[in-house]
């Protein structure tokens, strides 16, 4: 019995040992991604911890969401340092508008097989004038929006 | 930013669906929402959800061009209505008829000559242009 308690008293002892320490890398990494899950604007972050050092990763819409993560690793309290290796996202692509002149043969061609509707362009908006089904409603939408113009204006086109 | 949240429902959709390349931007009161659907079933559904969001597309503030991505060298399926696709000489509705490619036909992508129209061959060894709004590419 006297043996028994004595194993189990080195086993306790053998595992209460890293707390004396301090935490172990992946109660540090828990505790930073709590941290970062914290600010909705770094979700796109993800952490390493290796003997006490996060290193964060990943694609962040700005620099100030950069900082922030690092900060947020920094707040933690067990980290000994952080290598901030996150990235700013590139800005989406910009958008892009078909001059006039290549917009209202591509809207010409666009309403061609609905004979009931009028287009019309003036500075990349197309308005849309006439009547048209319900049922061909979506078809023609597509169609005139993937002219890319700058604006569909379609309040004086009946729907029927 | 209000537009954003007036159509969050179509942008989550969108990335549910698994849309790549997905760009929504925001410039003089339209929101304009660009990326490469999966298939073509996608889009449309995108497009039910829009229709949800503003009834009959008649807000005039979102540009939606969330298309099937076809790649040259591909086959496509003819996705008209009813009636035949007409495959014309040049790119644009002026062009003379060179072919027909019936509805629902399978046929040959051989380049892009812009966006809204391809260069396709059927079935026939027809080679000509066609609408590419009528074009959808195989899942």
């Amino acid at each position: 019995m006297k043996k028994i308690l004595a194993i189990v008293a080195i086993v306790a002892f053998t595992f209460a040992l890293p707390s004396c320490k301090g935490k172990s890398d992946a109660e540090l990494k828990t505790e930073v991604e709590t941290a970062l899950q914290a600010n909705p604007d770094l979700s796109g972050a993800t952490v390493d911890v290796t003997n006490g050092v996060a290193t964060i990763s990943g694609e962040l819409k700005d620099d100030a969401a950069v900082a922030a993560a690092e900060a947020a690793a920094k707040g933690v309290k067990g980290i000994k340092s952080v290598t901030n290796s996150a990235t700013v996202a590139p800005p989406p692509p910009p958008v892009v508008i078909t001059p006039d002149d290549p917009l209202t043969s591509a809207v010409t061609d666009a309403i061609k097989d609905h004979p009931t509707v009028s287009a019309s362009v003036t500075d990349g908006v197309v308005t849309l004038t006439g009547e048209i089904s319900k049922s061909d409603l979506q078809t023609l939408m597509q169609k005139v929006q993937a002219t890319k113009p700058k604006k569909v204006e379609s309040s004086a086109l009946v729907v029927k | 930013m209000a537009l954003q949240e007036k159509y969050q429902a179509l942008i989550d959709a969108a990335n549910a669906a698994g849309v790549s390349n997905l760009a929504v931007r925001e410039q003089d009161g339209v929101l304009y929402v660009d990326g490469d659907a999966p298939n073509g079933s996608v889009k449309d559904q995108l497009w039910d959800v829009y229709n949800q969001i503003d009834p009959n597309y008649a807000s005039g503030d979102l540009i939606l061009n969330v298309n099937a991505r076809a790649e040259a060298g591909s086959q496509v399926k003819v996705i008209t209505q009813e009636s035949n696709l007409n495959i014309r000489k040049g790119p644009g509705t002026d062009q003379p008829i060179v072919g027909k490619a019936a509805k629902d036909e399978i046929i040959t992508l051989i380049s892009k000559a812009n966006d809204q129209w391809w260069s396709v061959r059927t079935q026939d060894g027809e080679e000509g242009y066609a609408y590419s709004q009528y074009l959808e590419p195989l899942a």
